[in-house]
C-alpha cells in the first residue's frame, strides 16, 4: 500500500489524512506555518506572493461557509487565484457522476483542489483521478479525516504548550462521527503526545477506538482529570433521532464542558472547539468564552496552517 | 459426437477417484472412464496430457443481470464468463428487476440460457413476491418452471411471522429455503465490517451481530418447521459456530462461502479501494481464517463466486457511494485451488465444494464424472500462473479485488453435455 499523499520522493502530494503523514512533514508545516504570523500580534498576516499565477479551486460538495471561506483567505494572503464551487448537490442531482465534475474541473486549469464531501474516501477518490501536477487537500471528507483543522489545531496547541511529548490531551464528544476527532488523533500521536483520552458515552465511540492509541473514558470527572488540553467535539442535532442520546439537555448535564467540569483538568489546561459551536449543548458559554478558551486563536492560526500546506504542497512537488 | 479426453488426471468427488484415466464421451453423457466402450470411435481426442479433468464447476451464485440490468452484464457476456471459468452449472439469485417471482419470467431465462448453450441455469426463486418480504411467491408454479430453490437474495425478511410462514410452506413443498442472514436494523447505512478498519476509515459500520441475530433467528424457525434451510454467504466467525452447533443438533441446514470472503478480509480495503465494497462485508483477519477452517471441516459446505458484475462507472465513486459487489466465475477455479494449496487440502476434497456439493444444495444429478452422467467436464492446467487483467475477462463487470493478483491453475477446455463451449486460446 503506497502513501497516497506523497510524491516519489517522499514530499507531500496531497493533503489527505493525517495518518501516516511523517512528523517531519507536520513539523514543516507548522514551522512553515509560524513564518506566516507577524511576529508581534499574532493576528496579522501578511500576504506573500507564493502562489502567485496558482488557481485554488475551493471545491464544495457538503455546504460549509467557515472552512471555505479560510481556505479562501489563505490562498489569497499567498496571491493565488481563487474558484470558488458550492456544488452541493446541484451537479449531482443533474446526474453529474464525481468523477465527470473533478474531470471538468481539471480541464480548467486548476493547480489545486480544496474538496469537501459527504462520503469518506472521497479525497482519496479524487486524488487518484485528478492529472498528476495538480494537488488535491481534503477540507473534510465523511466521517474520514479534516487533516487542516488537525494540524491549525496542534498549531495552535504548540504555541501555548510549547511541546507536544509532556502532554495529556482529551477529545471529548461524538467521536464516532467525527472527522475531525480521527484526524486529531492521528496527528497528536504522530507528534508524540503520550496521552490522548476520548470521553464519550459509548453510542458515540467507533468499535476498537482504542486500537487507534487512545485512552478510552465514559467519565469526564475521570477522563478530564489532570488534561492539558481538552478538544470539544461538535454534536450534531441528528444524533437524537439515531437513538444515540436521549436527549440534549441529559448530553450537556453529563458531557457538556462546564466550568465546574473544566476544574478537573489542569490549571493552565486550554479549551478548544473546531466550530462552529453549539453553546449550551457540548459547551457552556461561560467556558467558550472564558480565559481558558483558545477557540478565537485557532480560528486566526487557521489561515496560517492552511497556507502552509498549500505552500508546502506547492513546494514539495518540486523537489 | 464421440470424444476421447486421453491422458488426463481425472478428478471426480463424487467417485473418490484421482488418478491417470481415459474419458470418453458418448452421445452427450460419460460412456466410460478407464478403458474404452466397445466398439467406440472417437470424432474428436482431446489430448489432456499434463492437465487435470474435473466434472464441471457448478455455481451457486451468479447474477447474470437479466432481466433488467443488461447495462452491467448479460446472460451472453455473463455465461460466456461461466464457460471460460469451467462453470457448467450455476444458480442465480432472484434479485433481477423484476425479480423472479412469476414462473413467465423463469421460464424465458431458462429458455434464452439454453439458446445460448454455455452452461446449464438454475434460477433461485423469490421466496416474497417483489422480494418485498411480505407475500408468499406461487412456489409450486415457479418450482415447476424451473426453481431449484427460494430465496431473498440480499433483500430483507423482516416480518418473523412472514419467515415462519415462508418456511412452513416451503418445508411443506420439499424446497429448500436460502437465505442470507443479515438483520436489517443493524445493517442500516453500513458498508464495512464494524472493526478496525471502519473506524479508521470512517466507514459506517455492520457488526457481526447482525448476521448472528439474523441466523439465531433463521435456526429457531428452521428447527421448529423442519424446512431444508441453506445459509449464503456467511462471513463471520460467530455465524460459523452458530452454523457448526446447529448441524451437530441435527437442524436441516447447509451453507456456503463467498470465494472473495476465503482470500480477502477487511484489511483490503486500505485506501478506500471500492472493489473491495462487498455484501457481506469482508471481516476481520480472525473471521476470515475461521471461515477457512469450517470450510475445511465441512462446517462450510460449498465455495460460490458470489459473481456480482458491476458497471465500471458505478464502481468510480467513493467506497460508500460505490455499488458493492465483484465479478468471479473465472476466478472460482483458481481461488478454490489457491485455498486448497495454503490449508494443504487434498485436490478431491476441495474440489467437491464447487461440484459434488453445491449440486446436492440444488438437487441437480451433475457435479460428478459417473458413467451416465451429463458429459459436464472442466480441462484445467493446474500448473499454469496467470496474472488477473480485468480487461482480459470475459465478464462485463470488471472489478474485481483481486485485480492483479497471481492466480495458479487456468482452465483450458470446457465441455457442456459433451460439447467443447471453451477452449483457451
Amino acid at each position: 500500500m503506497n502513501n497516497p499523499q506523497l510524491n516519489r520522493d517522499g514530499g507531500l502530494q496531497h493533503l489527505l489524512t493525517t495518518e501516516g503523514l511523517p512528523a517531519r512533514i507536520v513539523r514543516d508545516i507548522l514551522d512553515t506555518a509560524a513564518t506566516f504570523l507577524d511576529e508581534n500580534s499574532s493576528k496579522d498576516i501578511k500576504k506573500v506572493p507564493l502562489l502567485q499565477g496558482k488557481s485554488v479551486f475551493n471545491v464544495f460538495f457538503e455546504n460549509s461557509t467557515r472552512t471555505r471561506t479560510t481556505f479562501e483567505i489563505a490562498a489569497k494572503k499567498l496571491s493565488a487565484d481563487v474558484v470558488n464551487l458550492n456544488i452541493g448537490s446541484s451537479s449531482t442531482s443533474k446526474g453529474e457522476t464525481l468523477l465527470d465534475t473533478v474531470d471538468n474541473l481539471c480541464a480548467m486549469h486548476a493547480d489545486m483542489f480544496v474538496v469537501r464531501h459527504a462520503s469518506s474516501g472521497a479525497a482519496h477518490f479524487i486524488a487518484q483521478h485528478v492529472a498528476p501536477e495538480i494537488h488535491v487537500i481534503n477540507a473534510g471528507d465523511g466521517r474520514h479525516a479534516h487533516p487542516t483543522q488537525a494540524l491549525l489545531d496542534m498549531y495552535t496547541i504548540r504555541h501555548y504548550k510549547k511541546e507536544f511529548h509532556n502532554l495529556r490531551v482529551a477529545i471529548v464528544g461524538d467521536v464516532l462521527h467525527s472527522r475531525v476527532a480521527r484526524s486529531q488523533i492521528h496527528a497528536l500521536t504522530t507528534l508524540g503526545v503520550p496521552e490522548v483520552r476520548v470521553i464519550a458515552p459509548k453510542t458515540l465511540l467507533p468499535t476498537m477506538v482504542e486500537n487507534l492509541g487512545v485512552r478510552v473514558f465514559h467519565d469526564m470527572a475521570e477522563g478530564l482529570k489532570d488534561v492539558d488540553v481538552i478538544l470539544m467535539l461538535r454534536l450534531q442535532n441528528e444524533r437524537m433521532q439515531g437513538a444515540a442520546l436521549p436527549s440534549a439537555q441529559e448530553y450537556f448535564k453529563n458531557y457538556g464542558l462546564t466550568e465546574e467540569k473544566l476544574a478537573y483538568a489542569k490549571a493552565d489546561a486550554i479549551v478548544m472547539h473546531p466550530g462552529p459551536m453549539n453553546r449550551g449543548v457540548e459547551i457552556d458559554s461561560h467556558v467558550a468564552d472564558g480565559a481558558q478558551s483558545v477557540i478565537l486563536a485557532q480560528v486566526t492560526f487557521g489561515i496560517a496552517v492552511r497556507m502552509a500546506v498549500m505552500a508546502t504542497l506547492v513546494g514539495g512537488s518540486k523537489r | 459426437m464421440n470424444i476421447h479426453i486421453k491422458n488426463g488426471r481425472v478428478i471426480d468427488p463424487k467417485n473418490q477417484l484421482d488418478a491417470q484415466r481415459d474419458v470418453y464421451i458418448v452421445d452427450r453423457r460419460i460412456a466410460a472412464v478407464g478403458s474404452a466402450p466397445q466398439g467406440f470411435v472417437a470424432d474428436q481426442v482431446i489430448d489432456a496430457t499434463g492437465l487435470c479433468v474435473m466434472p464441471g464447476l457448478i455455481d451457486i451464485a451468479a447474477r447474470l443481470r437479466e432481466p433488467g440490468f443488461e447495462y452491467k452484464a448479460t446472460l451472453e457476456s455473463e455465461m460466456n464468463a461461466a464457460a471460460a471459468g469451467g462453470v457448467t452449472s450455476l444458480a442465480c439469485p432472484p434479485d433481477t428487476d423484476p425479480p423472479l417471482d412469476e414462473p413467465g419470467l423463469v421460464e424465458m431465462l431458462k429458455h434464452r440460457a439454453r439458446n445460448l448453450n454455455l452452461a446449464r441455469v438454475f434460477p433461485i426463486g423469490a421466496l416474497t413476491y417483489g422480494l418485498k418480504g411480505l407475500e408468499l411467491t406461487e412456489m409450486i408454479e415457479l418450482s415447476e418452471a424451473g426453481c431449484k430453490a427460494f430465496s431473498q437474495a440480499d433483500a430483507p425478511l423482516t416480518d418473523t411471522r412472514v419467515l415462519l410462514r415462508a418456511m412452513q410452506y416451503a418445508a411443506t413443498m420439499g424446497y429448500s429455503v436460502w437465505l442470507r442472514p443479515q438483520d436489517s436494523f443493524l445493517a442500516k447505512n453500513g458498508v464495512a465490517h464494524d472493526g478496525i478498519v471502519a473506524t479508521r476509515c470512517g466507514l459506517a459500520g455492520i457488526p457481526v451481530s447482525a448476521e448472528t441475530i439474523a441466523l439465531a433467528t433463521m435456526l429457531t424457525l428452521a428447527k421448529d418447521t423442519g424446512v431444508a434451510l441453506h445459509i449464503c454467504r456467511i462471513s463471520s466467525a460467530a455465524g460459523v459456530e452458530l452454523i457448526r452447533a446447529a448441524k451437530q443438533q441435527g437442524i436441516k441446514v447447509s451453507c456456503d462461502v463467498a470465494m472473495n470472503h476465503l482470500h480477502l478480509s477487511e484489511m483490503d480495503i486500505g485506501f478506500f479501494d471500492a472493489n473491495c465494497h462487498l455484501v457481506p462485508p469482508l471481516r476481520s483477519l480472525r473471521d476470515r481464517d475461521a471461515l477457512r477452517a469450517a470450510l475445511h471441516d465441512g462446517t462450510i459446505d460449498a465455495i460460490c463466486s458470489d459473481h456480482t458484475p458491476v458497471d465500471e462507472d458505478a464502481k468510480l465513486s467513493p467506497f460508500s457511494d460505490a455499488e458493492a459487489g465483484a465479478t468471479g466465475l473465472e476466478l472460482l477455479l483458481p481461488l478454490t485451488l489457491k485455498w486448497a494449496a495454503q490449508a494443504g487440502v487434498p485436490l478431491l476434497d476441495a474440489l467437491a465444494r464447487v461440484t459434488l456439493q453445491p449440486a446436492q444444495l440444488l438437487g441437480i444429478a451433475m457435479g460428478h464424472l459417473s458413467v451416465g452422467a451429463h458429459a459436464d467436464v472442466c480441462i484445467f492446467d493446474i500448473d499454469a500462473s496467470w496474472r488477473v487483467q480485468p480487461s482480459a475477462l470475459k465478464s462485463q463487470g470488471k472489478n474485481t479485488p483481486f485485480n492483479g493478483y497471481e492466480m495458479q491453475g487456468k482452465v483450458r477446455y470446457t465441455l457442456l453435455a459433451g460439447e467443447v463451449v471453451y477452449q483457451a486460446q
